[in-house]
């Protein structure tokens, strides 16, 4: 905030008031549809999670029924699960490697706007037709990842999409290709942030390469795996498209994660209320894991002093 | 592999006496090792993508065949042909495209208006506004979306893009970006304009907007690939095959024909095709937008 701002507020109070049509004139036209659109289906969704209703016959109210039930129903503790599986494989692994891209291409090298933009053009490609090609890619008998690793030597390479065992580790295996790129970038600029001299005064005191990434990159890269990390959980608990276009939830339930448990428990079997309370319990643990981030916070980030 | 190796077991040779040759040395080795890494990794990035445009051209017989023919034998347009026959193609991108522009021009003018009242003007009921917006946006998705397909569908559009106009069109996250952009536009500027007998529309279109062009153009940018690569929206709603856009298309055509496997390719790459050239031209809207906004879909 400017000087001017504070020295202004009673001259700006008396003001507001008449400011108010204004104001309301230029937010009108997104505070209608974000009423409409976002802030009553949000609060529809606290109630939905109480009723049982499903469009053909009339609503009924249950309690907390619908939670009762889902902690006891198998397809939910499966689903809870792979999206726990897939998180806590799918986020370290992006976040090792695209800092460890990020600290290769930072080395001021040649032709590193070409590196750049070759990583980060699987993060803004369409999900659907990537997903089509990897499920080429990962065909058991005939696709190229498994002619290669055949060719390698492997005599009975995974089934990759196929295979109850394999399916999540090929999904994951995607994300981190797809969304690399992206947190690459975001790290790229935290690289650009640290000031030279600490790495200056570094090479004085003899460091080696090691020694400065643990004592000064690390640390001074904190904030940014904070942010990483934080948006990597949220988005992985809502993995969705690379479910529905790669394995459908299968082999079985191998794959089943809990946006595939509520989409089709509302849009197949038309469940709405008991769909929407494991989407409150997404919605939970999401908000749950992001505030316990944020306690943690203290304890492993460093923000520096300026 | 073997070669790194080598090149590291020669850095040890050089003798520690002559410190400038053997800084030199593990310099140039370093170098390497870097490009060499960074080099897998792009054929590791890439290559999903050439295997696709190479199996496009391809009969289906062809396309696993082991070793790849990267370049196809004979290639086969008639993939591109077919697949445009076989399913109804140009609707998918009519469709595509009128939802992306439609959404992404929305979103721009209501996000820039709805930013300029929480950013320059006084009201009383500012601030509790835009934390309830902020608040929000912490809400995914996933969880809005069954009240929000009740409600579009009373509407009386269940099948139609323009549910999905509507529920694209008013993102919270687009008014607090903006927002946070404004707040660093000097006040000093619209209040000067202000005096000069400027009305708050003038200002907002002629020194606020002017000047949020970076943010502008990032929301635009990722907004339009946000829409364009939208899956699970359009599942919800698009029913009928005269809605469908280019992904449910795809994924349409991979289910009803999963063995026409260069076709299946040819889809793909013309799904893609709009990004890559949108990529090519703007690659640098698109990375510096991540780098000073953190824009996330």
């Amino acid at each position: 905030m400017s000087t001017t701002t504070t020295t202004n507020k009673t001259f700006k109070r008396t003001l507001s008031q008449s400011n108010r049509l204004t104001a309301y004139a230029f937010l009108l036209p997104n505070l209608i549809g974000f009423i409409s659109f976002t802030l009553i289906p949000i609060l529809v969704a606290f109630g939905l999670c109480f009723v049982k209703w499903d469009f053909a016959t009339p609503m009924t109210f249950v309690g907390f029924k619908n939670f009762i039930k889902l902690f006891k129903d198998e397809g939910f503790q499966i689903s809870l699960w792979n999206t726990v599986y897939f998180t806590v494989a799918s986020v370290p692994l992006t976040i090792l490697i695209s800092l460890f891209l990020a600290i290769l291409l930072h080395r001021k090298l040649k032709g590193m706007p070409f590196f750049r933009t070759i990583f980060f053009f699987p993060y803004i490609s369409s999900l659907v037709a990537v997903a089509v090609v990897w499920n080429m890619l990962y065909h058991p008998t005939m696709g190229p990842i498994n002619s290669f690793l055949i060719k390698l030597g492997l005599e009975n390479p995974p089934l990759w999409t196929s295979s109850i065992v394999w399916a999540m580790p090929a999904v994951i295996i995607m994300a981190v290709w797809k969304q690399m790129g992206y947190y690459m970038v975001i790290y790229l600029a935290g690289l650009n942030s640290i000031p030279e001299q600490l790495y200056e005064s570094a090479r004085i005191d003899g460091a080696n390469e090691w020694q400065k990434f643990r004592y000064i990159t690390f640390p001074m890269l904190t904030p940014v795996t904070f942010f990483c990390s934080i948006l990597l959980i949220i988005g992985s608990f809502k993995v969705f498209d690379q479910i529905m276009m790669m394995t459908e939830g299968g082999p079985g339930r191998a794959t089943h994660v809990m946006v595939y448990e509520i989409y089709t428990q509302a849009f197949t079997y038309f469940k709405f209320g008991y769909a929407s309370a494991v989407a409150m319990v997404l919605f939970i643990i999401v908000l749950g894991l992001t505030v316990f981030q944020f306690r943690l916070e203290r304890k492993w980030v460093h923000y520096n002093l300026s | 592999m073997n070669d790194q190796m080598e090149n590291q077991g020669i850095t040890l040779l050089p003798k520690r006496d002559n410190p400038f040759t053997f800084y030199k040395m593990k310099k140039l080795v370093f170098t390497l090792l870097n490009y060499v890494i960074l080099f897998s990794g792009v054929v590791i990035t890439i290559l999903p993508f050439i295997w696709m445009l190479s199996s496009s051209l391809k009969p289906n017989n062809d396309v696993f065949s082991f070793p790849i023919a990267w370049i196809p034998e004979t290639i086969r347009w008639q993939n591109y042909v077919d697949i445009w026959k076989q399913i109804d193609f140009l609707t998918y991108y009519k469709n595509t495209i009128f939802l992306t522009l439609i959404v992404t021009f929305n979103i721009l003018l209501t996000s820039s208006l709805a930013a300029y009242a929480f950013a320059k003007i006084h009201f009383p009921e500012r601030n509790v506004l835009f934390v309830l917006y902020v608040m929000t946006m912490a809400v995914p998705f996933q969880v809005i979306m069954i009240p929000q397909f009740i409600i579009l569908k009373n509407m009386g559009l269940s099948d139609s893009l323009w549910a999905l106009v509507l529920i694209g069109s008013f993102s919270p996250f687009g008014v607090f970006l903006l927002r946070q952009f404004y707040m660093g536009i000097p006040d000093e500027l619209s209040e000067s304009a202000r005096i000069d007998g400027l009305t708050e529309f003038g200002i907002y279109a002629r020194i606020v907007l002017p000047l949020s062009k970076p943010a502008l153009s990032s929301l635009g940018i990722f907004q339009f690939v946000w829409v364009w690569n939208d899956f699970l929206g359009p599942l919800i709603y698009l029913t009928s095959d005269r809605n469908k856009t280019i992904q449910l298309g795809l994924r349409k055509f991979v289910t009803q024909y999963g063995a026409e496997y260069g076709m299946i390719m040819a889809g793909s790459v013309c799904a893609l095709i709009p990004l890559i050239v949108m990529y090519v031209i703007l690659q640098k809207q698109f990375i510096q937008g991540i780098a000073t906004t953190g824009l996330k879909g």
